[in-house]
């Protein structure tokens, strides 16, 4: 097997507050491999979305090691590995869709006579294209938010990290952005870290599910998805599914996630 | 329709109370002018009519209330006496080819207006440049901003001679002097809306743009300065008006210039209390312009930046 993508050795993260000390992480050790699809669940303040922000070089780890493509995540971050999709979709009301997506390609100095493709083939690839000409207030929730997907998606990143993305979204909405992800998923071989509060949603997406659990933030199970990658929406009914989500919910349980 | 006569019927009451407050505050004057022409007034002297009290010596004498309206130097004139000046000095010259003759409302308001946007010009410029410096610099937040809130705690009456005498000393154009004393009060409100809206971007969009390492200009260019917008015009709003207050104080001391501050000191000087109404009514139109220009500004720009619709 081929090098892990994201590697974590040992990782701590301690938050001072006035409460005293907060451990956000303690020794978690995760090897993401490429082209996984990796889901982080559990409860609020078990360390899912730290996880993602210290890999993403927004936290400073206390203790252990992370490397990303074999970096250290600052450097990862300047040579553009990971795009980073957050809750809401944060587009600016005074660019276009296409003008947000352009954003970061400007930021990141792309030069000028780039931008169209770039632009042109992440709209195909979030099934927005038509709409780029349009402002976001124009848009749906879910339209946004695909459009936040396609702005994470335009540098090339090969990691997308991405904490609750459709957290804020109607379960409708959500199911069908969560097949489109896997399509997206699909053609373009990418490395995606997920976090979400949902078990059939971290079920049906990943490949792996890391199970969490909170006071320490820590891993409590590591569950690999035995569905096959061909997977419709109504695979959400076949016993094998349920199975699975079962174990997630078992693993949850382990983690004394339901005593608060 | 409905909110249009609610509006009326607001401004009609006001007038109202202005022609009812007249009586009392115009008839001591009545009064002495009624004796003068021999008419009988209750009491006949005015030690004893003075401490009666206005009010009282105005439900005695009925007879005079119809010439509280007709004095020359009211202590209150009434609506239309304003009106009437107010009409004579603009429209009034316009018609006799005198539009900017030195009797001319238009002329003065026009030299007010001119130092008001010079002030606002100079007011916004500053505040801005105090917001970024303020918003990416902890020392600048620490130093200056104390010192912003202290300087709107001197009176602008009291600073504006100061300002008036360096600035001439130093060989400055009246224009920028008044611009310059216009602009203390104007970038106040600049200055607090600009650092407000600078810093109104969220941890996440802030998060967002480290994520593209960003550099601090690229998050000003690309993020706050456009997040600060709707800050800004609301501050605009504010900072217009306090130029135009500015302006008018300025054109006190500097009143050989002219301009509707000068009017009002003219006015106060002879007792002209109609002069000085109507270059109070000139001062708080040409306001309320200035305010409605750049609602519309604000409009137009927040409804195509997105934040409006």
């Amino acid at each position: 097997m081929s090098e892990p993508v994201i590697k974590a050795e040992n990782l701590d993260l301690t938050f001072q507050t006035n409460d005293g000390p907060v451990h956000a992480l303690k020794d978690v050790s995760l090897d993401i491999m490429k082209g996984d699809f990796v889901s982080f669940i559990g409860p609020s303040g078990c360390g899912k979305t730290t996880f993602l922000r210290v890999v993403a070089a927004l936290e400073q780890p206390t203790g252990g090691a992370v490397s990303v493509n074999g970096m250290s995540p600052e450097e990862a971050r300047k040579a553009r590995a990971y795009g980073y999709v957050f809750q809401h979709a944060g587009l600016y009301p005074w660019r276009t869709i296409r003008g947000n997506i352009q954003l970061p390609l400007e930021i990141m100095g792309f030069p000028k006579s780039e931008w169209k493709d770039h632009i042109d083939r992440v709209l195909d690839l979030v099934d927005l294209r038509g709409f780029g000409k349009k402002f976001p207030w124009q848009l749906s929730g879910g339209m946004q938010q695909r459009a936040s997907i396609a702005r994470a998606l335009a540098f090339d990143a090969d990691i997308l990290l991405m904490d609750e993305p459709f957290g804020a979204l109607d379960e409708i909405v959500r199911d069908h952005l969560n097949e489109q992800l896997l399509e997206l998923w699909d053609k373009t071989h990418k490395t995606i870290g997920f976090v979400t509060h949902s078990i059939p949603e971290a079920v049906y997406l990943s490949t792996r599910i890391v199970v969490m659990s909170p006071r320490p933030g820590r891993i409590t199970d590591v569950i690999e998805n035995t569905l096959p990658r061909e997977r419709p929406l109504d695979i959400r009914d076949t016993p094998e599914f349920l199975e699975i989500a079962h174990r997630v919910r078992e693993g949850l349980r382990a983690g004394h996630a339901y005593d608060d | 329709m409905k909110s249009a006569l609610s509006i009326l019927t607001v401004i009609a009451a006001l007038i109202g109370l202005w022609y009812a407050a007249c009586v009392p505050m115009n008839i001591h004057e009545a009064a002495i002018q009624a004796q003068r022409a021999g008419q009988e007034v209750t009491p006949a002297e005015a030690p004893e009519r003075r401490k009666m009290g206005r009010i009282a010596l105005a439900v005695k004498n009925p007879g005079l209330w119809r010439t509280v309206y007709e004095q020359d130097r009211p202590q209150l004139p009434a609506p239309h006496q304003v009106g009437a000046e107010l009409w004579k000095t603009t429209w009034g010259m316009v018609e006799r080819g005198r539009a900017f003759s030195k009797r001319s409302l238009i002329l003065h308001g026009w030299i007010t207006l001119s130092a008001t946007l010079l002030g606002f010009a100079f007011g916004t410029l500053l505040g801005i440049v105090l917001a970024v410096s303020i918003v990416h610099s902890r020392a600048m937040d620490m130093s200056v901003m104390p010192w912003i809130i202290a300087s709107q705690t001197v009176p602008i009456l009291a600073i504006a001679p100061m300002i008036v005498v360096v600035l001439a000393s130093l060989s400055v154009d009246d224009l920028i002097a008044k611009g310059v004393i216009s602009m203390y009060l104007s970038f106040f409100p600049v200055v607090v809306g600009m650092v407000k809206g600078l810093r109104s971007p969220d941890a996440m969009q802030m998060d967002q743009m480290k994520t593209w390492s960003a550099s601090r200009a690229q998050t000003f260019w690309k993020l706050r300065l456009p997040s600060s917008a709707p800050y800004l015009f609301a501050s605009l709003k504010v900072g217009v008006a306090a130029s135009l207050i500015g302006a008018v104080v300025a054109e006190l001391s500097l009143s050989q210039d002219g301009g509707l501050g000068a009017r009002l000191l003219a006015g106060s000087y002879y007792g002209q209390t109609v002069q000085i109404w109507s270059a109070l009514l000139g001062a708080a139109t040409l306001a309320a312009v200035l305010v409605w220009a750049i609602g519309l500004a604000q409009g137009m720009t927040l409804r195509r930046m997105g934040f409006q619709r």
